[in-house]
């Protein structure tokens, strides 16, 4: 689905990413987790195509819809309106939307729960409500990859249980392939396949969750320690930060 | 934004069971035929209705006398037409502009293009050309203003709000210098007053050709921003985003820029610079019809016809000389400008550029 070969982006004279490679089948969630500045949202930028890779090669097989981090718009464009923005590549220059794209519009709204803010003002709407209003956006445009830049920043945990379900959702039922990034590596155990981790702009690990996504690289990843914690009685585990104790040695 | 802009929308809603488009067409007509009763000499709007159907459905015997006649299809109707078709042309490129640069601040006038137009005008004027020709000189000009403020305002591919309108300043300063220094050198006696009149804005003079002359610049640019309507959506999201979404940003940026160009230097061309039109009236429309463009764009323009038709009524009624039109429609735009300027800013509206 994605293929990533000695990839190497530029924002202005700056190199951002250098030399970074993976590869992840279809039908797989890849979670990009880095501190703040990494390059995360460079990387899904060169994945959608604005930014030209200085070298290296990407190649993607299928459409990729994105889902940018807290969307404002300027004028008072209606939730439907919004999501019926994903038809663009569907329409020619001169088309304007007709019934089909409505009607596939309004299949991903529902699909989502919202379709009851379909004439509502879109920046009237909570931020929760305008991610799943910018993710039917992406849906609509009847992608198989979707990138979803920080889809669960400035949620809260009842929103974010909700966009992670989603996501497994996509996977589970409509056989797409989904990348997001996220400073959550809870947000990882719960749904990802994969994970990139971006320590630096040459230095990154990539693999399966199970193999990756451990306490020690995590500590390594953040330059701070990080706990895997298990919930009593289940079969689930997350990860959790030691606060305050940057500089002291800790061992996992 | 969030303050200012629910409001309307709600305003909208409630007027949607009547069909918006068919009321201001229907408004519009009316318009355009109790101006034709207005000025000096007298006629009834029933008069004028029987004069204007005869050159549709001929009638036998005619019921009013040949200056009636004379009067509302040779004197006063081409100078309506000529509003009409201003005012219809203005508020269309105001609306895609304000769409195209994700900016409520953006008209003709804001961004450069009405001035670099006047100047290509005065220039033209004074090398004695007119007709196309001053048409063409204007478009040219229009065209260069537009093209050097886009280039001033992009900077590494990204357009910024506020530096677009910055560079729009920028740019009408130098034509307003360019027009000033063409004023100079022109023959104080018979092309500096044409000039000085023609740039407050006035169609008082308009003809059949100076209609025919503006139709040929508004009817195919409004044609060409209706049909990108949806893409004008697109892109009002910002231009990356639309990027993501497939839009092919650039040809549609330049197919609107030069309609609007196109109009612009029509308008010029014809009756000097009325300014604010496209600025205001795209506002009022979307306080009626919400953002989107499709729905947008035409209930902008007949607004705009209409709004111009009355702006025009007064220059020619209110005293007995004629007041050029741009005087009045600055004097009602620049306070609407005012307050728009003042809500953007109170609701953060430059925070994300």
């Amino acid at each position: 689905m994605i293929d990533v070969e000695n990839l190497a982006v530029d924002r202005g004279s700056n190199r951002i990413l250098e030399d970074y490679a993976f590869h992840l089948e279809a039908g797989s969630v890849l979670s990009v987790l880095g501190a703040n500045g990494v390059g995360k949202t460079t990387l899904l930028a060169s994945l959608i195509g604005l930014l030209k890779p200085a070298c290296g090669r990407i190649s993607i097989a299928g459409r990729t819809g994105f889902v940018p981090q807290l969307f404002e718009v300027p004028f008072s464009y209606s939730a439907l309106d919004i999501a019926l923005m994903g038809r663009a590549r569907h329409l020619g220059l001169f088309g304007a939307p007709k019934r089909r794209d409505y009607e596939i519009v309004r299949q991903n709204l529902a699909l989502l729960g919202i379709e009851a803010l379909e004439k509502r003002p879109f920046n009237a709407l909570s931020g929760g409500q305008r991610q799943l209003v910018m993710i039917a956006q992406a849906l609509s445009s009847e992608c198989t990859l979707l990138i979803l830049d920080e889809p669960c920043a400035a949620l809260d945990y009842k929103n974010q249980d909700r966009v992670l379900d989603l996501i497994a959702r996509l996977r589970a039922d409509h056989r797409m392939t989904i990348v997001f990034t996220t400073h959550m590596p809870l947000h990882a155990v719960e749904v990802a396949s994969h994970v990139l981790l971006m320590k630096s702009a040459t230095d990154y690990l990539f693999g399966p969750v199970e193999r990756t996504l451990t306490a020690e690289n995590l500590s390594d990843l953040y330059d701070l320690p990080i706990g895997k914690a298990e919930f009593a009685g289940l079969d689930k585990h997350t990860f959790a930060p030691l606060f305050g104790s940057s500089g002291s040695t800790f061992h996992v | 934004m969030k303050r200012t802009m629910i409001l309307p929308r709600q305003i909208g809603a409630a007027l949607a069971p009547i069909p918006l488009l068919p009321l201001l067409l229907f408004l519009l007509v009316l318009t355009i035929l109790v101006s034709v009763t207005l000025g000096r000499y007298d006629l009834s709007v029933q008069q004028v209705a029987l004069i204007l159907a005869d050159n549709i459905v001929p009638m036998s015997e005619p019921t009013w006398q040949p200056v009636q006649e004379v009067v509302v299809e040779q004197v006063r109707l081409p100078r309506i037409l000529a509003a009409v078709l201003i005012g219809f042309g203005l508020a269309i490129s105001g609306a895609a502009l304000q769409g195209l640069f994700r900016n409520p601040l953006v008209d003709p006038g804001i961004i450069g293009v009405t001035s670099g137009a006047g100047f290509g005008g005065t220039l033209a004027i004074l090398l004695g050309l007119s007709g196309t020709f001053l048409l063409g000189v204007a478009f040219l000009f229009g065209m260069g203003s537009i093209f050097l403020v886009k280039l001033l305002s992009t900077v590494r591919g990204r357009t910024s709000l506020l530096t677009l309108v910055l560079a729009g300043v920028v740019i009408s300063a130098f034509f307003s210098a360019a027009i000033s220094i063409t004023k100079l050198l022109a023959d104080p006696f018979q092309k500096l007053p044409a000039i000085t009149y023609w740039l407050m804005g006035s169609i008082a003079s308009s003809s059949y050709t100076d209609v025919l002359l503006i139709s040929a610049a508004v009817v195919p640019a409004s044609f060409a921003v209706f049909l990108l309507r949806f893409q004008i959506n697109i892109l009002s999201l910002g231009e990356e985003k639309a990027r993501a979404l497939g839009a092919r940003v650039v040809l549609v940026q330049w197919i609107i820029l030069i309609a609007t160009a196109l109009v612009s230097a029509g308008v010029v061309a014809t009756s000097g610079i009325i300014g604010w039109v496209g600025l205001v009236i795209p506002h009022v429309a979307r306080a009626l019809t919400g953002a989107d463009h499709g729905r947008l764009l035409p209930v902008s323009g007949i607004i705009g016809a209409i709004y111009l038709l009355l702006v025009d009524n007064l220059a020619r009624t209110v005293t007995t000389a004629e007041i050029p039109l741009g005087i009045i429609t600055a004097l009602i735009g620049v306070p609407v400008f005012a307050v728009i300027l003042r809500r953007v800013h109170s609701s953060g509206g430059w925070a994300n550029d």
